[in-house]
């Protein structure tokens, strides 16, 4: 990799939001340095290099911090060039559409989902998980758009969308375990199931990608955590 | 449907932050643009609902009929497809790119969703949007410093994407109970200082046509 950079990724292991850093990074061809965070106690390092929203992933690139994730991976695109295959295309439309989608996948996929799994009520885990349904089929037709007709959202190559949507394979694949559902069911959303076998296969996605059963026994723990706190506050 | 016509169209609000973001930018840098002002509160035109399937919002921007959508995209495009139109909102360094779009997601995700739950919401809920409120200004104020403005000494992405919103600041002291003047005094200087320029001076919209917009929303929502 190119001389005398450094680069340090703060992050958790289980989060999408530092794999889609690692997947960039990994892309690219880029060496770091892996530091792994426990977010019960977070660390100076960490406090420090994103005072304002105390969160991973942060890129720390020969000292400087770069936060949130679709940041950093824009970062990563125009800081390393010339390395590896670029992220974003050069025109601009189809940089707007990539930027659009990236966002979409955050607002309208990720945080119902979260609510899917975390909501306080019924309701809202119900509303959470239409949400989530309603996002994969909007994203069905985003793929089918942008691939025209190749492999995967950045046409031929993997882009910024890909990276973004990627970096929720393990939890996709674990939700699939838990739960019996597919989130990309090949009959209704077929362009999404083979575009998650696809990319599975890239290497930069075995590399950082966490192991499904890893995710599956963390989901696990963390429900029961979730459940035995609301049973305790049930019981003030 | 309106959909190769040449030149800049932006499907645009008069109320709206977000599509002023968008005509701020477009002034600033010398672009000529139509406005087509829509109907949001009623029935959506076949032009908006065709032109953003996805999230039926202004504003877009439509560019010899091809459509971009959310603000902070359009910003970006302005910036990629017209390189020869000075002045750059976003610096070439590509860490300072990554601070410049770090704080405008920031103020994006913020300040608009804050104040909206200050005047939806009574009680609890509204303490703890003044409470949140209060520290997103007062981080601003310290991120801008004594910077003339968030881009440097000149106006920048940042600042684009928050001046719109200062329009706002009274409606949200008025349901808030507090004072920018007295807690942010740098950035009450600051939005003074933006609301000096033709681009910006055109565009916002009056903070007591905005707070009578808020009453309008209310009664919209049965809040009244």
């Amino acid at each position: 990799m190119a001389g005398g950079e450094d680069l340090k990724l703060l992050g958790a292991w289980a989060s999408p939001f530092v794999t889609r850093v690692k997947l960039a990074l990994s892309l690219k061809g880029l060496s770091f340095e892996d530091v792994e965070e426990d977010l019960g106690n977070k660390s100076e390092l960490l406090l420090s290099s994103n005072p304002v929203h105390k969160k991973v992933p942060v890129l720390v690139h020969n000292g400087k911090p770069v936060c949130e994730s679709v940041i950093i991976l824009q970062y990563i695109d125009e800081a390393f060039a010339g390395i590896g295959p670029s992220l974003l295309p050069s025109d601009p439309y189809q940089r707007a559409v990539a930027r659009f989608w990236a966002a979409y996948i955050d607002d309208k996929l990720v945080a119902p989902w979260v609510q899917a799994t975390r909501g306080k009520t019924e309701e809202e885990k119900s509303e959470g998980i239409n949400q989530t349904f309603a996002a994969v089929e909007m994203l069905e037709g985003a793929l089918r758009e942008c691939s025209k007709g190749e492999g995967y959202f950045g046409g031929e190559t993997v882009g910024l969308v890909d990276v973004s949507l990627g970096s929720l394979l393990s939890w996709l694949n674990a939700t699939e375990v838990m739960s019996g559902t597919k989130i990309f069911d090949p009959v209704k959303t077929p362009l999404l199931a083979a575009w998650m076998d696809r990319f599975s296969e890239l290497d930069a996605a075995k590399a950082a990608l966490p192991e499904v059963d890893r995710v599956v026994e963390f989901a696990i723990k963390r429900q029961a955590q979730a459940a035995a706190a609301a049973v305790t506050s049930d019981n003030k | 449907m309106g959909g190769e016509k040449k030149g800049l169209v932006l499907l645009d609000f008069w109320v709206s932050p977000f599509a002023q973001r968008c005509r701020i930018a477009l002034a600033e840098k010398g672009l000529v643009y139509e406005s087509l002002e829509q109907e949001l509160l009623g029935d959506k035109s076949d032009l908006l609902l065709g032109s953003n399937p996805v999230h039926k919002k202004v504003p877009v921007l439509l560019h010899d009929g091809r459509a971009v959508c959310e603000s902070l995209v359009i910003l970006e495009y302005i910036e990629d497809a017209f390189p020869g139109a000075a002045p750059q909102l976003l610096p070439a360094d590509p860490y300072a790119r990554a601070q410049a779009r770090f704080w405008a997601d920031y103020v994006d995700k913020r300040v608009y969703s804050c104040g909206t739950r200050l005047w939806k919401l009574k009680g609890e809920g509204r303490a703890a949007a003044r409470a949140e409120m209060l520290e997103t200004l007062r981080t601003l104020d310290a991120e801008l410093g004594d910077k003339a403005f968030f881009g440097g000494e000149a106006l920048g992405f940042v600042d684009v994407t928050l001046i719109p919103l200062t329009s706002w600041f009274y409606s949200y002291e008025k349901q808030g109970g507090f004072s920018v003047e007295e807690e942010c005094p740098r950035l009450a200087e600051w939005a003074r200082r933006c609301g000096e320029r033709e681009s910006v001076a055109k565009v916002l919209t009056a903070p007591e046509e905005v707070h009578d917009f808020i009453g309008l929303l209310k009664k919209h929502y049965g809040l009244e």
